[in-house]
């Protein structure tokens, strides 16, 4: 029986709570509040009221056929989190977040971003639910995705550039995180993936697991059995736990896909599983990438959703028994995936959702037509368009299909 | 050398180990002992520290791109015993570095080298259970924090402290701040009553003004990013050889007119 995180919020070896001591009291009432609330079937009921309502659940379950067809292995279909409000599977979280924090009587949000999906999500659900919105964001993500800071500011948030470091997410996050040291009398710290200290990765997990739970009804519907494979992509690795979790016990292989950059044997990755090393990042043990003398450093992803140097602390845990199997996509291959799904299926997806459907073709080419890859799609492409035209030099008569003909 | 037996109020300053350099870290440190320091926080710089502010952030930049490492930062001990410094050292370090070195490496090492004093601002009391005991076999106390919002913790915290207990006088990350909050004494005199070691306080504290509100509600105070940003403001000085006994003479009687309060005359003058 899978049952972590245990009281403490350790999934086996991994999680806990490394926090300053001011955080210790906010993070016991968040744990407190968030168990009343999951047992609560009021609470229940207007988290799913809203995805509905507010967000557009369920997402449908999409079979594509010529992709299955050009690949001549195993059928794919993809969990379409690309059509959720706002275009990717963060409002989930965000919907649920926001939720408990009124119920905590919380007014003011604070939020951490990199590529903007959850600033954008945490700005929205601000604004939907009345509430005040402060996102950090590093100045070099500012640059890279102005689009999503304009968003941000439009929903009514502020948005505060982040001068340490390498002025990308880590650097966002540390920052967020000394802001609520300093506000968690009357703030409540949104957290975008499956990260930080506990109860955090364990909350974001029951407000992703929505995915999953939707995914395997609708397969069972349409395919009368479940998948046989399922890939997602894994930076923070909040989609892919959302879509893993209701199938852990289930006879179905799982395969999280971590950017691999330049090449996982460069310097340019963020390959935190496939080579990272136990150490604690943003108050969690998990695996990250540092050096030999703890200092953590920078990773590298096209994807600025990916370009993490941590991981979930879940997913250090499910590697470690296991029970999903943890690969990396470079750069070149996530935008061959990127432009390939957009010429098939008539569906641009975000660059990181690319790197897990770049796996989904390699191993669906592998399998036979009796079995099924399922792939989550987990957010729309729409905002990287201007970062892939540096990329890609489109012409109508392309062939980007090519490769994956034998 | 026990924590506890220093004359109180004391004076714990706070700076960065290779900021500018190692050399120049055991001349301040001489330098605050000369102005009276009754105990030396040795902090080791960290790439992504929770904990603190801008000041102390760019000084264990400035730290790091010299190559300190918590290794390098215990052996500058005994280069500071060498140079004549006999007040405890206590190393602050986050918790991340010491699980790289091995929690059982860096006790022997801080043993060997020794350290009098451990502080690990991101290992919360439960987490802390292990490195406690190896702290307790090696003889090398691991000190506690407590903050303003410990309220019911602070009970534990308190009855499990070694060495002394730090208390974190507001919300918020190390810094220069102009006013602390009007409950501090009031919280400063709830921890007392807890403890059966000293208390002392830091974060925030950066006038000599504070340090007389505090002296009478504390058995000591801990002063970082105002000498840490004075140290940044010397910098050059202090790497010019030509200048550097002088502006180790301005830090000197910085800091001993920060702590005057506690003190009587300034040794130095």
């Amino acid at each position: 029986m899978y049952n972590v995180p245990n009281e403490n919020g350790r999934f086996g070896d991994f999680g806990g709570r490394f926090v300053p001591e001011t955080l210790m009291l906010p993070l016991e009432e968040i744990e407190e509040e968030l168990a009343k609330a999951l047992a609560d079937e009021t609470f229940k009921a207007e988290y799913i009221r809203i995805l509905q309502q507010y967000s557009g659940r369920p997402t449908p379950l999409t079979f594509a056929p010529n992709l299955t067809k050009l690949l001549n292995g195993a059928k794919i279909y993809l969990k379409r989190e690309d059509l959720n409000h706002t275009g990717a599977h963060k409002i989930n979280n965000a919907i649920g977040q926001a939720l408990l924090a009124k119920r905590m009587g919380k007014k003011k949000i604070i939020a951490e971003t990199g590529a903007g999906q959850h600033g954008v999500a945490a700005a929205t659900v601000a604004a939907h639910f009345g509430m005040d919105c402060i996102v950090f964001m590093g100045e070099e993500d500012i640059k890279r995705q102005e689009l999503n800071v304009f968003r941000m500011k439009l929903l009514g948030a502020e948005v505060v550039p982040v001068y340490s470091g390498n002025r990308t997410l880590k650097d966002a996050t540390n920052e967020a995180i000394r802001y609520w040291v300093q506000h968690c009398d009357d703030h409540f710290y949104m957290i975008g993936s499956v990260v930080g200290p506990h109860p955090y990765p364990k909350m974001v997990r029951e407000f992703q697991r929505i995915i999953g739970d939707e995914a395997k009804r609708q397969f069972l519907e349409r395919e009368g059995r479940l998948p046989d494979v399922i890939v997602a992509c894994v930076g923070g690795g909040s989609n892919a736990i959302g879509m893993f979790y209701p199938f852990l016990e289930d006879d179905v292989k799982l395969v999280g896909v971590e950017a691999a950059g330049k090449g996982v044997d460069t310097l340019y990755h963020a390959a935190t599983i496939t080579k990272g090393t136990k150490g604690v990042i943003h108050g969690s043990l998990t695996y990250l990438l540092q050096d030999e003398y703890g200092q953590i450093i920078e990773p590298y992803s096209v994807s600025a959703g990916l370009d993490y140097p941590g991981v979930g602390p879940e997913h250090a845990y499910l590697a470690s028994i296991g029970r999903v199997r943890y690969e990396s996509v470079t750069d070149e291959e996530a935008i061959a995936a990127f432009q390939l799904l957009s010429r098939e299926e008539g569906i641009i997806p975000a660059i990181e959702s690319a790197h897990a459907l770049a796996k989904a073709v390699e191993l669906a080419k592998t399998m036979d037509s009796s079995q099924t890859v399922l792939v989550c799609l987990s957010g729309r492409g729409d905002k990287d368009v201007q970062t892939m035209m540096r990329y890609v030099n489109v012409k109508e008569d392309d062939d980007v299909a090519a490769v994956y003909r034998d | 050398m026990p924590l506890c037996t220093v004359t109180k109020p004391m004076f714990i300053p706070f700076i960065v180990a290779g900021d500018p350099t190692p050399d120049i870290t055991v001349e301040l440190a001489f330098a605050l002992q000369e102005a009276g320091a009754d105990m030396l926080e040795l902090g080791v710089p960290y790439s992504d520290p929770l904990a603190d502010g801008p000041i102390i952030q760019r000084a264990a930049a400035r730290a790091l791109s010299g190559q300190m490492t918590l290794q390098k930062a215990v052996e500058l001990v005994p280069e500071m015993r060498k140079k004549g410094i006999k007040i405890p050292i206590i190393i602050f370090t986050y918790y991340n570095p010491v699980l790289q070195l091995g929690e059982e490496s860096f006790f022997a090492l801080a043993q060997q080298n020794g350290v009098d004093g451990v502080l690990i601002p991101d290992l919360p009391f439960e987490e802390s259970g292990p490195i406690r005991r190896l702290g307790e076999k090696t003889g090398i106390p691991l000190i506690s924090l407590v903050a303003p919002t410990s309220k019911k913790r602070i009970e534990t915290i308190a009855s499990h402290a070694q060495g002394f207990l730090y208390c974190v006088s507001s919300l918020g990350v190390t810094g220069v701040r102009d006013t602390l909050p009007e409950t501090l004494n009031d919280f400063l005199t709830e921890v007392k009553r807890h403890s059966r070691v000293p208390v002392v306080v830091g974060f925030g504290i950066s006038t000599s003004e504070q340090v007389k509100m505090l002296k009478d509600y504390c058995d000591g105070v801990v002063i970082g990013s105002a000498l840490v940003q004075k140290i940044e403001q010397l910098n050059e000085q202090l790497q010019t050889p030509a200048n550097k006994e002088e502006a180790l003479a301005e830090f000197q009687c910085y800091a001993h007119s920060l702590v005057a309060p506690l003190k009587h005359a300034c040794s130095s003058q």
